[in-house]
């Protein structure tokens, strides 16, 4: 009985098994998430969304590339996290904002926040949100010239100013009315306007498991409590009124679902995405209420981007359903 | 019976149950089998026989005097071919017993039906069954059974979850010989003195459940309950069964026995119903074969010693070129280096793969994203865990308690970026034991 014998096995340490879910899906299905947002924007600013998204995507990608092949590393563009990067950049400008601008910001991203700092997994801030403050403090004009709305007719004008930027200036009752915030009928960067487009691709993915609703929850929930108890004592219009304004206004929900949620540059235990999200919370409200500028949600994220090392110190230690040193003496 | 409101963290690792449709099938007599010394955690055994030597069915052909190990026995009647010497699966050398068989199958004058009154009487009757853990672990059942605190334990836990994918041989066991496993919970129960027992199944299996409700109800034990587990990996941990059933946290290095328990495998139960029915030590045993590399998967109740390659024949051969095989499931089986190795006692699964499903997944940078905290029965941090390994912090693998892995392999396997945590866990308690923490 001769027959061939398999001496020449692979041998590897258990698990002979892994999920489908690797970085480049779990960077899908964000993408996916984002779509609604996508489409809300679309119709909302027309054709410049596409445009400006795909020039961000492809620079994003691009520069990754690039980087990679320069410095001799492994190619790493597939994982689909620049693709996401870029889209959410473009999310996060005017719809109006020269593309050459939105491409310095991919730069700025990919580059000098994402890969110099070792690539993905190592950034100590969100690569995005650094580059969106990079574009807002060197181009100031053209990050704070807001496109109307479709829905918004206007002789003469082709830019005004974004809910927050009315509410920084005082006028209360100037403010849209809160559906149209939720909807997305509003001025403001291009993926942060609508509300229920975000809370979708929020929801779809947390049922997907790709995110925990610890920071999102937090995030939006602080918000909400600060302006219910703020203009509760203050008396400027209905306190629940602009408590649900402050959510659906400028970067809460595209913070709060997309980019406090980031694996990287956020907490990674659960109690620390709570603490994360609060964090969040508290120096967007302090500064819309108080600073300068009308919005802070994208301060509040780098602020709190900086905060993780410690936040994840504070909570990773020993950790053990049950308690183990009781029982172990026995 | 319901489940505790809380559960441990799991994972859905899929079931790939193909084989519980299959009838376990006896495999004939294969011309040689190689019986290994060392088919249990402890001390090997050394040969009783020589060279040369003919023996017989149920014959002791290896044992010590080591306190912790269990005999071995000839599962075939034939000639000591040569006693011989081959590479483990751990990279250690196993001693073998090569035996020529004679097809005959006689059986050994030495077997009786064991007649015990006692507790002592028992244990010792277990021993010289050559019996030890058949779920996997395979630590030698007679000291399982007479756990120094014995008056403080009162619980049999039957471990019968099967929740690794791909294997059904506990299914089929249940479907087959339901009455074993009864029969060996009763004699463990009256000689332990254990007024509780507990038959934690997965609820995947509504057949095996319900014909063992129905046999229980039949024989009036009401003593005696299945407990369904959710289908999730690894709810046939040791300790993640013990909690789920008595809702009391296990820790390593603790046995089952200081929280009031014995928990066994349901194969190991029903050999003990067996062999206190026909006196037949453990010579057999029931596999699953499966895997995209072979032609026909089965349910196989093969002789210990039978050569993997032979198995892989009675199976219709191998449909394509195997390029991985492993001795278990694929969660926390061992991949073998060669089919020809021999089939052990603990062997619940022969899984062959092809070289597509061989592929060891590239490693990419981690992403912080916590699955595998998420993942983790324990609780523990192995994302943590592994950088504390990688940094070779002893101290820190200390802190954040390595030593409370199991290796069940959850955290790699949800691991978006393929980091072999689980196996980073093993490494790491070996840095801790280095530096004498």
């Amino acid at each position: 009985m001769e027959r061939q014998a398999y001496n020449n096995l692979t041998v590897a340490s258990a698990p002979h098994l892994v999920t489908s879910l690797d970085t480049t899906r779990t960077m899908g299905y964000v993408l996916l998430a984002l779509v609604p947002s996508f489409l809300v924007s679309t119709y909302v600013f027309g054709w410049k969304v596409i445009l400006l998204t795909a020039v961000c995507v492809i620079a994003s990608v691009g520069f990754e590339y690039l980087y990679n092949v320069i410095a001799h590393k492994r190619q790493t563009v597939q994982d689909l996290s620049a693709a996401v990067t870029g889209v959410l950049i473009a999310f996060n400008v005017p719809s109006s904002l020269p593309v050459w601008m939105a491409v310095v910001g991919c730069f700025v991203a990919i580059v000098i926040v994402k890969q110099l700092y070792g690539g993905l997994g190592k950034n100590v801030a969100n690569p995005t949100i650094v580059a969106r403050i990079v574009l807002f403090v060197s181009f100031a004009t053209q990050m704070t010239s807001w496109p109307l709305p479709i829905t918004v007719k206007v002789a003469d004008a082709t830019t005004g100013p974004t809910p927050l930027g009315i509410l920084a200036e005082g006028s209360v009752k100037d403010l849209p009315s809160n559906m149209e915030m939720f909807l997305g009928f509003i001025g403001g960067s291009l993926g942060e306007v609508s509300a229920i487009a975000l809370i979708i691709g929020g929801v779809f993915l947390i049922a997907k498991k790709i995110i925990l609703p610890h920071t999102p929850i937090a995030f939006i929930g602080t918000v909400f409590v600060i302006a219910l108890v703020y203009y509760g004592f203050s008396g400027d219009g209905n306190a629940l009124q602009m408590a649900v304004f402050h959510i659906c206004a400028g970067g809460v929900m595209l913070g709060a679902f997309f980019m406090a949620t980031d694996y990287v540059t956020t907490p990674i235990m659960p109690k620390g995405k709570i603490v994360f999200g609060i964090g969040c919370g508290i120096i967007t409200m302090a500064i819309r209420l108080w600073g300068a500028y009308p919005e802070g949600v994208s301060f509040s994220i780098l602020l709190m981007n900086i905060m993780t090392p410690l936040i994840d110190n504070f909570f990773i230690k020993r950790n053990v359903v049950g308690g183990v040193k009781k029982n172990a003496k026995k | 019976m319901s489940s505790n409101a809380k559960h441990l963290h799991s994972i859905d690792a899929g079931h790939f149950k193909n084989t519980s449709k299959c009838q376990t099938e006896v495999m004939p007599i294969p011309d040689i089998v190689k019986i290994s010394m060392s088919q249990h955690i402890g001390a090997p055994c050394k040969p009783l026989v020589a060279k040369g030597d003919t023996v017989k069915v149920g014959q002791k052909i290896g044992d010590t005097d080591a306190f912790v190990s269990a005999p071995i026995h000839s599962s075939v009647s034939g000639t000591v071919k040569a006693i011989e010497t081959q590479r483990s699966a751990v990279g250690g050398n196993d001693t073998l017993v090569v035996i020529e068989t004679d097809k005959k199958q006689e059986l050994s004058e030495d077997i009786k039906v064991p007649e015990v009154s006692d507790l002592a009487g028992f244990v010792h009757a277990i021993r010289e069954s050559g019996l030890v853990g058949l779920g996997g672990a395979s630590f030698p059942t007679h000291i399982k059974f007479n756990p120094k605190n014995m008056d403080e334990v009162d619980t049999l836990i039957v471990n019968a979850a099967e929740c690794e994918p791909f294997i059904t041989s506990d299914h089929r066991l249940m479907l087959e010989d339901t009455q074993d496993i009864i029969d060996g919970m009763i004699l463990v129960m009256k000689y332990l003195n254990l007024s509780k027992g507990f038959i934690g199944i997965e609820d995947n299996k509504p057949d095996a459940i319900a014909k063992l409700d129905e046999m229980l109800k039949a024989r009036g034990h009401d003593n005696i309950k299945t407990f369904p587990l959710p289908a999730r990996y690894p709810k046939g941990a040791e300790r993640v069964m013990i909690y789920e059933i008595t809702g009391k946290h296990m820790a390593a290095g603790v046995l089952p026995a200081a929280l009031g328990v014995i928990l066994s495998n349901v194969t190991s139960i029903a050999f003990v119903g067996q062999y206190f029915r026909n006196g037949i030590p453990l010579v057999n045993k029931r596999m699953t074969v499966d895997g995209d590399a072979v032609t026909t998967p089965k349910n196989v109740l093969a002789p210990i010693g039978t050569i993997i390659a032979d198995v892989m024949e009675f199976c219709g051969g191998y449909k394509n070129p195997p390029k991985k095989i492993l001795m278990g499931g694929p969660m926390m089986g061992r991949a073998i280096f060669s089919d020809q190795m021999p089939i052990v006692k603990n062997n619940n699964a022969i899984l062959a793969f092809s070289k597509k499903k061989a592929v060891i997944p590239e490693e990419t940078a981690c992403i912080n994203c916590g699955r595998c905290h998420e993942a983790c029965p324990f609780g523990l941090i192995p994302t943590a865990l592994a950088d504390a390994y990688e940094a070779r912090d002893a101290e820190k693998l200390q802190d954040l308690e390595v030593m409370q892995c199991m290796e069940c392999g959850s955290c790699s396997f949800v691991c978006p970026a393929r980091r072999p945590l689980g196996f980073m866990n093993k490494l790491g308690k070996g840095v801790v034991k280095e530096a004498g923490l």
